[in-house]
């Protein structure tokens, strides 16, 4: 290594000590190491317990079952078509243009949780109620409720351990419930909601329930003032109780009523915007917000369309809860980030594969919720 | 053409250097590659996470896009403004190989962006850029085009992540083991950043041989 070197060029160089080349090669090793290690780690490679959203959609999987082709979460559903009617009440709330009087799209889907597809319908069931609302121009908005008063975790850590401990023991058919007393002690801001939860009134039809967004939201209006809001869906149909009339022989009941009230008549609900204070926390959906809250009716949605759930129009979209209008802003709930990159990983998963011919009588099935 | 002004310029400042890439070329250079090495960690980043998934998408989305458009600024100027020949002691082989992964990287370029863009599509996600800005739909509606294009987003991804590692390996090499220069074309600063003096002294007598190679070597990119 001695001799010096005449590169064809003109360049003429010192050769490199063979201590000198060996620690030069050494430090490109490690720097290129390094950017390979950087990549990994932005992957998620390097943190094996960390909680993604594809290991949420696996233990979506493993407490449903694995049902291709359909929904990781309130798999069994049913499309709808209609529109929304705003009154104008809301243009003082947010400029997003689905508020100005008017008319818009509306493209939805009623569920229940779960992952299950062909689970018999139950009354204790979270139903669920996703829509699309597209305005004349091309505003988007769209949001996925249930019919819980409020929810049952804060965070997605707690949701994960919930489904686990939820799960029904292979003997019984029921939730162990040692493992709910261990998931009440280690998340005890539960407690409260379970309680709420537990009390709340059931209806016996989708068409007389009320979903709620839970989740919060800003508003933010022409003058740029950032409104904390909630919202829900209250029905005009006439509530009843679900202990009187819920068929048990139908595995059905929920939908085929929803499928019969639908073609009977068009179905309403209001759009209801809760307004927060500056007492309310605004991060945590296990909290309600009460009754003294200003709550404005900014519409009405009527649903005069049933479609089948294989082609329906809603079996295209997933019903990201962060895909928002301009003038509706996501609030730093840890839920919505965490629900927006779950739905995507189940959307994508149930994308690319093809539904299997449904042979096996119905299960019962996990509450997902 | 520039790039000869652009010898003739340094050429004028200080002792003779070995011809570089146009400042545009250079500008874009590393300015892409800021922004394609961000682009390629937060999209890994986001997807594995559920905290910051959001906020991550919201930049990832414009980030790919302003690459793509200036990935045809920089596509136009290399067709324009040929590059520097590569250091005369490389191999045929060699040069062949960077070339071929020259071409990868610009093909990566327009087709990570594009396949982002048209997955986006075929699921129906608005595409919103900044706030208000929103891309239309290159792309029909369909679920199985949509989970193809998506697959299809991370393995590029992949593969993009590998060759830009491959290049900086062959450039730290070239630059600190073989001592040719050749980062020399690519770098901001007027006289290199090489990193043995000596070598970039000893180019400064050796214009004319730079030069005639260029002529006896054809552009890259034709």
């Amino acid at each position: 290594m001695s001799t010096q070197k005449d590169l064809p060029n003109g360049v003429t160089t010192q050769p490199l000590s063979s201590v000198a080349l060996g620690t030069r090669l050494l430090l490109i090793a490690i720097v290129v190491t390094g950017g390979a290690v950087a990549f990994f780690y932005a992957g998620g490679w390097l943190s094996p317990n960390e909680l993604t959203p594809s290991r949420l959609a696996d233990t979506l999987e493993l407490v449903g079952g694995k049902h291709p082709g359909y929904r990781r979460n309130h798999a069994k559903g049913v499309g709808i078509l209609g529109y929304f009617e705003s009154n104008g009440n809301g243009e003082r709330l947010s400029t997003a243009t689905i508020f100005r009087p008017g008319r818009a799209n509306l493209v939805g889907r009623f569920s229940l949780s779960g992952g299950n597809p062909y689970a018999a319908d139950s009354e204790d069931a979270v139903r669920g109620f996703a829509m699309q609302l597209t305005t004349n121009d091309g505003e988007v908005w769209r949001s996925a409720m249930i019919n819980l008063p409020v929810f049952p975790v804060s965070n997605p850590i707690a949701f994960r351990d919930r489904l686990l401990a939820t799960r029904p023991d292979p003997k019984t058919g029921k939730p162990d419930p040692s493992l709910m007393d261990a998931f009440t002690k280690r998340y005890p801001e539960t407690i409260d909601a379970g309680k709420i939860i537990a009390k709340r009134k059931i209806s016996n039809r989708f068409a007389n329930t009320t979903f709620n967004g839970l989740n919060c939201f800003y508003f933010i209006n022409s003058s740029g003032l950032r409104m904390p809001v909630r919202w829900s869906l209250e029905p005009e149909q006439a509530f009843e109780s679900a202990d009187k009339a819920l068929p048990t022989q139908d595995q059905n009941a929920l939908f085929d009523g929803l499928s019969v009230d639908i073609r009977h008549m068009p179905l309403r609900w209001h759009l209801i915007v809760t307004i927060g204070t500056s007492e309310d926390q605004l991060n945590n959906a296990t909290i309600p917000w009460d009754d003294l809250h200003e709550r404005v009716d900014v519409g009405t949605l009527t649903i005069n369309t049933i479609q089948d759930a294989e082609d329906s129009q809603a079996e295209k979209i997933n019903f990201d809860p962060l895909v928002l209008p301009p003038g509706i802003e996501p609030s730093e709930d840890p839920l919505l980030s965490a629900r927006s990159a779950v739905y995507s990983q189940s959307f994508t998963r149930r994308s690319g594969e093809t539904r299997e011919d449904h042979v096996e009588p119905a299960k019962p099935e996990a509450k997902g919720k | 053409m520039s790039s000869q002004l652009n010898q003739k310029r340094k050429g004028n400042n200080m002792s003779q250097t070995p011809q570089k890439y146009t400042l545009l070329a250079r500008l874009l250079h590393w300015l892409m590659a800021l922004m394609i090495i961000s682009t390629l960690l937060i999209g890994v980043a986001m997807v594995s996470s559920l905290k910051n998934y959001h906020w991550l998408m919201s930049i990832h989305r414009p980030l790919g896009i302003a690459i793509l458009l200036l990935a045809f600024i920089r596509l136009g100027n290399r067709l324009w403004n040929p590059p520097p020949p590569f250091p005369a002691n490389m191999s045929t082989q060699e040069k062949m190989a960077a070339t071929l992964s020259e071409y990868a990287i610009y093909v990566l370029m327009f087709a990570m962006p594009l396949v982002g863009w048209a997955m986006l599509s075929a699921a129906r996600y608005p595409i919103v850029l900044l706030n208000t800005i929103e891309l239309p739909f290159i792309f029909p509606q369909s679920l199985k085009w949509y989970a193809f294009l998506r697959e299809t987003h991370t393995i590029l991804a992949y593969l993009f992540a590998f060759i830009i590692l491959s290049h900086f390996t062959a450039v730290l090499v070239h630059t600190y083991v073989i001592r040719d220069g050749l980062l020399t074309r690519m770098s901001l600063w007027p006289s290199g950043k090489s990193s043995s003096v000596a070598s970039r002294e000893d180019y400064s007598g050796s214009s004319s041989a730079i030069n005639g190679h260029q002529q006896a070597n054809p552009p890259n990119v034709s």
